[in-house]
């Protein structure tokens, strides 16, 4: 007989009236290429709310770019029905089959959404803890499994990709077993693919994960852990009732910033919208209220309703903080309008986007953009560059200092350009806790790498035999620089990190500033810690040397903390810039590379007199400088 | 082997020209066509061994199958003169009558010297020759004999152009040159006893050529006491077989630097010897008179390169080779200053007998490059041509001034558009244009600026 409850059955879990213990709300923990929205797609059809004709892969993920990279960004949530026997056993069919609504709330997979990961959890009471049977756990798994325990949810430990060559699920039982706290029996075993094992987790789920708890006569609490701007139907946010109920037309209040609005529609997903009664105890869903920015609907939030008021807002809100900032300047100057447009649309739907209009003297007009990390970073310009035709610089990432002035003000430095000169009493710089995971074998190349980005040994634990933890505080502008591709290259690829905001520290930091002939180059300033500035200045000239074209006189490039100059390169004056020969059968050829230098030339920034090419500012800007962020997203060769 | 063609347009089986090349705004058929020279270009695209740095349209015996022999290409050349005369005509340009000839190559001097005379008198035929007129050979000077040289001018050539290259036994082996260098002063001794003016081609940034190697080799140029100097740096094209060496590593590149130095020091050997530079890779012996002021002798130029670099009219015969033939109003000293876009080449009506689209300044096409191919088409009564290209305003102000720069006589300042003047004065405070030219109106480069030529160009063009 088959798991999806009849239309009788059925009538026992529709929403709004569905008992608390019929529902069972769960989310899924896994690392990026783990497999989680395969599996979320057998789930949905195994659970018959999408047909397999209407299946695409990775139904959830709906933005292109998640779907091209592998990787989710915003979550969803999907209520699908079960049936299960009473007593739990799938075979005594003289039990009678009892109807459960799961809600499966799909997190976000990457370290800059920590804070969402955690709403996300807060409105579960389980979560399934997937991990591809062939790789083990990775730190950002291991991180938001532990953000799990901490909220008491039940953890169902689950080994996927079992079908494949490659998978070591004794190994890796006994990994998760020892983490989770279970017998390595117990592990579930997998394939997303096949859907092998998929109805025994459905099953496990029911019978594992607690039913909800409310007070359904209480005034209304909801909490918000997600919010999705949609085209024609303004904000969709996605709630998890915990007591009492909202109902379609009434009014309802944001306990954060006191708005009120009226619920245009209310309903849950199945993954369509579909508009309900209402919501109550235990229940996800979504609402519309017309509003336009996610701002006004905000994660973490409490929603309560207007005519019966909770007096208190559940806990655990906080607003998005942007923890790295990059200056966004379009390479075609004119299209400065387009950039401001393109990123108050995106705005609409990233409550973590924050942007400043600023003035560069190399790169002219553009913004400086805070994000909650570098994947966030790389996603929004990926955005902009694809789904706005624009052509973008982007400076190299820096985190906010506060530097304190010896008359005892405060400074908050976002952008290196606004680093203050004079006595400077004191500066902070935000830390980091991080996890690594990596083979023990790599340990010494971890613990040197972090050594020399100023880590600080907090503690480390061995996973299994061949597998460690390591825990260090590190500052977070070591970590934006270029930590993750030095992790990787020092462990081949098999090293893992997560990281947490964890506060601040005084250090002793400079900024270096390029100069140009003299001409100070606001994009290329960075501030450092001191005994790397040297190394910076180097590098920089270096680069700076081989990128700008010889000009029609000597350039010196130097590299200043304050007034002291630390490095200098000289690009040496042209020369010769001709064609010797020009006869009949060379003009046209000597016409159009004349076209296409003229072309180039348009693509030229002028600082003082030097021209420097767009290209060179990327170049410099880039590799070495940055964009580490999205290097773990899935790699798409390997599909 | 040889660069590739340009990209174009086609061109009619039969070669016809635009009509509005021919439709002045005098009227069709007007004597001169809007006042300028014509002259001929005559291919020879063959050699006994290809030099490593060379990448002209050139073959070797072995290269070539039927149809394109050595033997027979003098006649499939007087097929194209004969076809060129015909498609003038036809396109409304009256016959003038040819100003200058150069023979190029490949190694022209491979045919034998009744061959290069027969199609001579194949231009004379079709369009006549003017009085006076120049009429050039390229040689190389292990491939000519007094007799030969007599001959030459026996069948009306004036002047003889020889390959030197380097005096430097070292530097031609790296070139792959196989003449030898102590034959120079007797082939110009010869070519001047036989009635013809003489000029010797040098190249300088060889691999492995020393400052003092360059020295050398000008100086014995000059040796000879010609009235005649060209002088390139050598420029590795893709696809020779000196690329492949580079890229291999076998040889290393001269630094820009050491080209400039050598650019330098020739320029100063060679105006101390009495030679006066009139483009940037050309010098002939100077005027008496005045010294240096007066320039070089226009009797000791190449009056067909110069026709290249004034925008004069041309037609290139042999395969690979490129013609030019100006629109009816337009000419290189003309203000013209538009550089608005009518229409793209390709978009562009190609019917020859459509009136002029909008401010088309002439026309460019090149020949098919294979000798045989080449043979067949004429064969076949067909125009040799491959591809052309109508230039719009803005395409022909920029030859305009990327050619006219670079002549001694300089650019008349009054064809540049507005932001190109005002960047004139940028150029003089940065030395790269002489100072009393300008004011004069005239754009003359500086030693500097003729090393930095094509800076200016962009500056003069830009906006």
């Amino acid at each position: 007989m088959s798991p999806i409850p009849s239309a009788q059955l059925s009538t026992r879990i529709q929403p709004a009236a569905t008992p608390p213990e019929l529902l069972r709300n769960f989310c899924i923990i896994a690392h990026i290429d783990h497999g989680k929205s395969t599996l979320a797609d057998r789930m949905l059809q195994l659970t018959g709310v999408v047909d397999a004709r209407a299946m695409r892969a990775q139904y959830l993920d709906r933005m292109d770019i998640e779907r091209e990279r592998g990787i989710t960004i915003k979550s969803q949530a999907v209520r699908m029905p079960w049936a299960v026997r009473e007593g739990g056993d799938p075979d005594d069919t003289s039990a009678p089959l009892v109807p459960y609504a799961l809600n499966m709330i799909d997190t976000p997979g990457h370290v800059d959404f920590t804070y969402e990961v955690s709403r996300s959890l807060a409105a579960c009471e389980g979560a399934v803890l997937l991990v591809d049977a062939a790789q083990g756990i990775e730190a950002q798994t291991l991180a938001n499994l532990y953000l799990a325990m901490e909220n008491d949810l039940a953890i169902i430990p689950v080994l996927n990709k079992i079908d494949l060559p490659a998978a070591q699920p004794e190994k890796y039982a006994e990994e998760i077993a020892g983490l989770v706290g279970v017998d390595p029996s117990t592990v579930l075993k997998v394939s997303g693919k096949t859907g092998m094992g998929v109805t025994e987790l459905l099953d496990r789920i029911v019978e594992e994960v607690p039913a909800p708890q409310g007070d359904a006569d209480a005034p209304a609490r909801a909490m918000i852990f997600d919010s999705v701007y949609d085209t024609y139907r303004g904000v969709v946010t996605y709630v998890r009732v915990v007591d009492g109920n909202l109902n379609p037309r009434e009014k309802i209040v944001m306990m954060s910033t006191k708005a009120t609005h009226e619920l245009l529609e209310i309903g849950v997903s199945a993954p369509e919208p579909h508009p309900t009664k209402g919501l109550g105890v235990g229940e996800v869903g979504y609402l519309i209220t017309g509003v336009k920015d996610v701002r006004q609907s905000k994660v973490g939030d409490t929603v309560t309703n207007a005519a019966k008021p909770a007096t208190e807002a559940l806990g655990g809100y906080s607003d998005p903080k942007p923890m790295v900032f990059s200056g966004l300047y379009p390479v075609d100057g004119s299209d400065y309008p387009v950039l401001r447009d393109a990123l108050d649309k995106l705005k609409l739907n990233d409550a973590a986007l924050n942007y400043e209009p600023e003035t560069s003297v190399a790169l002219g007009f553009g913004f400086r953009v805070g994000f909650l990390g570098l994947l966030h970073l790389e996603i929004v310009r990926e955005r902009l560059e694809r789904e706005f035709d624009l052509d973008l610089i982007s400076t190299a990432p820096n985190v906010v200092y506060e530097v304190t002035l010896e008359d005892r003000s405060v400074v908050t430095v976002t952008n290196p350009s606004e680093f203050p000169g004079g006595k400077i009493g004191e500066i902070r710089e935000p830390i980091v806790k991080a996890t690594i995971l990596c083979p023990t074998e790599f340990i010494g190349a971890v613990m040197e790498l972090c050594q020399g980005k100023r880590g600080v040994l907090g503690g480390m634990d061995h996973l299994s035999q061949e597998r460690v933890e390591l825990r260090y505080t590190l500052p977070l502008a070591e970590i934006v620089f270029d930590f993750f591709d030095q992790l990787k290259s020092r462990t081949r690829g098999y090293a893992s990190l997560d990281y947490e905001p964890s506060g601040e520290q005084a250090a002793d930091l400079v900024k270096v500033d390029i100069l140009l002939q003299g001409e100070h180059v606001d994009a290329f300033s960075a501030i450092v810690h001191k005994d790397k500035a040297y190394a910076y200045g180097v590098m920089m000239t270096a680069k700076l040397k081989e990128l700008i074209p010889r000009q029609q006189f000597e350039v010196p490039i130097q590299a200043a903390v304050g007034a002291r100059v630390i490095a200098r390169e000289t690009i040496r004056a042209i020369r010769k810039d001709v064609l010797a020969k020009c006869y009949g059968g060379d003009i046209s050829r000597k016409r159009k590379l004349l076209e296409k230098q003229k072309e180039g030339k348009k693509r030229m920034k002028t600082i003082g007199t030097v021209e420097v090419p767009k290209d060179a500012f990327i170049a410099a800007l880039s590799s070495d400088g940055a964009g580490s962020g999205g290097k773990d997203a899935k790699d798409k060769s390997k599909k | 082997m040889s660069p590739a063609l340009p990209d174009g347009i086609p061109v009619p089986d039969d070669g016809a020209l635009p009509a509005w090349v021919g439709a002045g705004p005098e009227g069709a058929g007007s004597d001169d066509h809007a006042g300028r020279d014509f002259g001929v270009y005559l291919h020879v695209p063959f050699c006994t061994v290809r030099c490593g740095y060379c990448d002209f349209n050139t073959y070797t015996a072995s290269e070539l199958g039927g149809g394109a022999s050595q033997a027979s290409y003098a006649d499939t050349a007087l097929r194209e003169i004969e076809l060129a005369a015909g498609v003038m005509e036809r396109a409304g340009l009256a016959s003038r009558p040819v100003s200058t000839v150069f023979v190029g190559g490949g190694t022209p001097t491979l045919l034998p010297a009744g061959d290069l005379g027969r199609m001579l008198a194949g231009v004379r035929a079709a369009w006549g020759l003017a009085p006076g007129a120049e009429v050039t050979t390229e040689a190389n000077p292990d491939s000519v004999t007094p007799e030969s040289l007599a001959q030459l001018a026996e069948a009306g050539f004036t002047r003889v152009s020889f390959g030197m290259q380097s005096a430097v036994p070292r530097v031609l082996a790296t070139l792959e040159r196989t003449h030898d260098p102590r034959r120079i002063p007797d082939v110009v001794r010869w070519a001047r006893e036989a009635g013809l003016a003489v000029s010797l081609d040098l190249i300088y940034g060889t691999p492995g050529e020393s400052l003092d190697d360059w020295r050398t080799s000008v100086e014995a140029a000059l040796a000879t006491g010609v009235d005649h100097v060209s002088a390139y740096a050598l420029v590795v094209e893709q696809g020779t077989k000196m690329a492949a060496q580079v890229r291999r590593g076998d040889l290393s590149l001269p630094s820009e630097d050491d080209q400039a130095e050598k650019y330098e020091l020739a320029d100063e050997l060679l105006t101390a010897a009495g030679l006066e530079w009139y483009e940037v890779s050309n010098w002939a012996r100077r005027a008496t008179g005045d010294g240096a002021a007066a320039g070089p002798d226009p009797a000791f130029t190449c009056r067909h390169n110069l026709a290249y670099w004034r925008g004069e009219d041309w037609w290139g015969i042999g395969p690979g080779a490129h013609s030019y033939i100006g629109g009816a109003a337009s000419r290189t000293d003309q203000a013209h200053v538009s550089s608005d876009r009518p229409d793209g080449p390709q978009g562009a009506s190609d019917d020859p007998a459509a009136p002029a689209p909008g401010g088309r300044e002439g026309v460019r096409w090149w020949n098919v490059k294979h000798p045989r191919r080449y043979a067949a088409l004429l064969e076949a009564g067909k125009s040799p041509a491959a591809g052309r290209e109508l230039l719009t305003p803005a395409e022909a102000h920029l030859e305009r001034v990327m050619l006219g720069v670079r002549l001694r006589e300089g650019l008349d300042l009054s064809v540049l558009s507005e932001v190109g003047r005002r960047n004139v004065a940028g150029m003089v405070a940065a030395g790269l244009l002489d100072g009393r030219a300008a004011i004069r109106g005239r754009g003359v480069l500086t030693l500097r600026g003729r090393l930095l030529a094509d800076t200016v160009v962009r500056e003069l063009t830009d906006g």
